[in-house]
């Protein structure tokens, strides 16, 4: 988890890459790329949007920091607090319900010690529930950064547990990448 | 064996490559219309084949389309509704991900006809794989002469984009998506001025969910009269059923519309029955949002007619009795599950999913899922029933959107289905199950 003073900054991939995608818009409409470049922005940044970045992509996009603040806190795969090394993020939403996902719940939280919407003192796991991610025919279902773990059981979750362990998995990577 | 307009070819290896999917006779639909059709006979092919929008209300599509603004100077646009957020839906996610490129060429059929230059694909953030898998896509079609400027050499030009949205299940609400396109808050507008009209960027602007895109080059292939031929009543053409929760089969099948439900349910070529050979209780039909129904009417009518796959026939009975088809997100439920569970988290869902806008929905999401906890964790009285009742009575028609009537009807149908369950609860001061 990192200190904030500092002023961020991309380097000229990223900087490119942003450019490609302000040119998707129209002209003068460079705002629209707000959303995507946040998700670039977050896994730049640990896995979440600390003020100081959030302040760096409003420069980026020439529009006011108080336009990114209000867009960054109304969607729920932007982080406003500092995460984990590796977010798991489980559904609670009814098919997933449906199938067990308390049990999967649960598991996660007895091996890892810690309840949904924490971190473990590592730093390295934080787990979340989430709502329904569009999988409910192989529920119950986690994403992990952008891959979906579908279809668990304690048994897969010990499995992937051990493996994100060995070696020690980071869910935030650019996803454009 | 229905006729496969989306799913087909979906099993063949590599069918995300362009070359596989040419191979196949991809593309012979934008051949085809853009060569030998105006825009105006696309638009014309679409409405004769009686095609309604699949991403919940079912809005003919054609209709739709006629709406456009041609007067106005601006530029168009055509917005693919990507959000895939309704609970139990999960069609659009396997369609984009194994056939990108039906839906590209989808796009490039309702832009010609609607004199689009620019159209985007909003896709929620969650499915960042499936974007890149359509990405990929995009860039052969480029590659290809599909995409770009003087397409096939007739002069029209098209440029698709794909944008990731960031999490809010609201955003599938077509004036909510195109704030969020714009980088701002997903805040649904106030209809009208409709997106037709006064759309992204303030320009005349036509959404579409996925699957309806998706069927646009069968039917310049085989012609409206061809789609219109399968189906019943003003139910045409086919729909795909994501079914999941207690069956033996879950999975994403492509029906004819007007196949029975209990065929539905209980046949191996479809759910393959309820799982561990348990009782039906209740199903959702059609996404979260849709009233749920128990065993005996979601087989039958309230006249005792068998139910069909239908808009129609599933909405047969009104409020009382019947439900709708939705997104086409059917939830199965067997005699071990608890009803008052299930809606908790579909209320937990709508107060979390809530924009906030409007005091009815933000403040009666948040009542309802606190009373149907107080009822599912044995604390709730007689009176948290009517009070539940109550307060969705209120929530309904008064909100900028409709998700306060999704957020209601859940609620409202279950309390009226299965009353005796909630009552149970009260009494025992516990789940019974
Ligand atoms: C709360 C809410 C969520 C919605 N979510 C979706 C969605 O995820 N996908 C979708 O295509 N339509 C969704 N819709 C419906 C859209 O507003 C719109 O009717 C649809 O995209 C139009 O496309 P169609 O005519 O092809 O169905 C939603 C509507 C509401 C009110
Ligand atoms: S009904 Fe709910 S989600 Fe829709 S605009 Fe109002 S507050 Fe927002
Ligand atoms: S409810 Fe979990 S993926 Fe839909």
């Amino acid at each position: 988890m990192q200190e904030n003073n500092k002023v961020p900054e991309f380097n000229k991939e990223t900087l490119d890459l942003i450019a490609q995608l302000i040119k998707r818009y129209p002209e003068g409409r460079q705002k629209s790329a707000l959303l995507p470049v946040l998700h670039i922005a977050q896994a730049e940044n640990q896995g979440w949007l600390s003020p100081g970045m959030m302040d760096y992509v409003a420069s980026l996009l020439q529009i006011e920091p108080i336009e990114v603040y209000e867009v960054a806190s109304f969607y729920s795969i932007y982080n406003l607090k500092p995460v984990g090394n590796c977010v798991i993020e489980v559904c609670q939403t009814g098919p997933c319900w449906l199938k067990g996902a308390e049990n999967i719940v649960a598991h996660f939280g007895s091996r890892l010690g810690i309840k949904p919407g924490e971190t473990t003192a590592d730093g390295k796991f934080t787990l979340k529930t989430v709502e329904c991610l569009a999988a409910c025919g192989t529920a119950p279902v986690i994403q992990v950064g952008t891959e979906y773990h579908e279809n668990l059981t304690t048994e897969k979750v010990d499995q992937l547990l051990d493996q994100w362990k060995a070696e020690n998995k980071i869910s935030h990577k650019n996803p454009y990448l | 064996m229905a006729t496969k307009i989306l799913l087909n070819n979906i099993e063949v290896p590599g069918l995300a490559n362009f070359q596989v999917y040419r191979e196949l006779g991809g593309y012979a639909a934008v051949e085809k219309a853009i060569k030998t059709l105006t825009p105006d006979e696309l638009t014309d092919e679409v409405k004769k084949s009686g095609i309604r929008g699949r991403g919940g209300a079912g809005f003919p599509t054609g209709m739709k389309w006629g709406f456009i603004d041609k007067q106005s100077e601006k530029p168009r646009y055509l917005v693919c509704n990507y959000d895939e957020s309704e609970p139990g839906t999960f069609k659009d996610r396997h369609l984009g991900q194994f056939n990108p490129h039906l839906l590209i060429e989808g796009m490039i059929l309702g832009s010609y006809a609607l004199g689009v230059k620019d159209a985007y694909i909003y896709i929620r953030g969650e499915l960042f794989y499936v974007m890149k898998i359509i990405d990929k896509a995009i860039q052969e079609a480029y590659a290809n002469g599909f995409l770009g400027d003087n397409i096939l050499g007739t002069g029209y030009s098209l440029n698709l984009y794909c944008h990731p949205g960031g999490g809010a299940y609201i955003c599938g609400e077509e004036t909510a998506l195109l704030e969020s396109l714009e980088g701002k808050r997903g805040n649904p507008r106030i209809k009208p001025p409709f997106p037709a009209i006064v759309g992204l960027y303030g320009c005349p602007t036509v959404v579409n969910n996925v699957e309806t895109i998706a069927a646009l080059p069968w039917i310049v292939n085989n012609g409206s009269e061809a789609y219109a031929a399968i189906g019943v009543g003003n139910s045409k053409g086919t729909k795909l059923i994501s079914a999941c929760g207690h069956i033996n089969k879950p999975g994403i099948y492509e029906i004819e519309l007007g196949l029975p439900v209990e065929e539905f349910i209980y046949s191996d070529e479809y759910c393959g029955g309820i799982r561990n050979g348990n009782k039906l209780k209740a199903v959702v039909a059609g996404g979260s949002s849709v009233p749920i129904l128990p065993a005996e009417l979601i087989l039958k009518t309230a006249a005792g007619e068998p139910r069909l796959m239908s808009y129609e026939s599933l909405a047969d009975g009104g409020f009382k009795t019947g439900t709708m088809l939705g997104s086409g997100g059917f939830i199965v439920m067997d005699h071990t599950t608890c009803i008052v569970k299930n809606l908790l988290t579909f209320a937990r869902f709508y107060r979390h999913e809530s924009c906030g806008q409007c005091s009815p929905c933000r403040e009666g999401t948040s009542w309802m899922e606190k009373i149907l906890m107080r009822i599912e964790g044995g604390q709730g009285t007689m009176k948290d029933i009517d009070l539940l009742v109550n307060i969705a009575k209120h929530v309904e028609g008064n909100t900028i959107c409709p998700l306060g009537d999704a957020a209601s009807w859940p609620v409202a149908s279950a309390i009226l289905h299965f009353r005796e369950e909630f009552e149970e609860h009260v009494k025992l001061q516990k789940c019974p199950f």
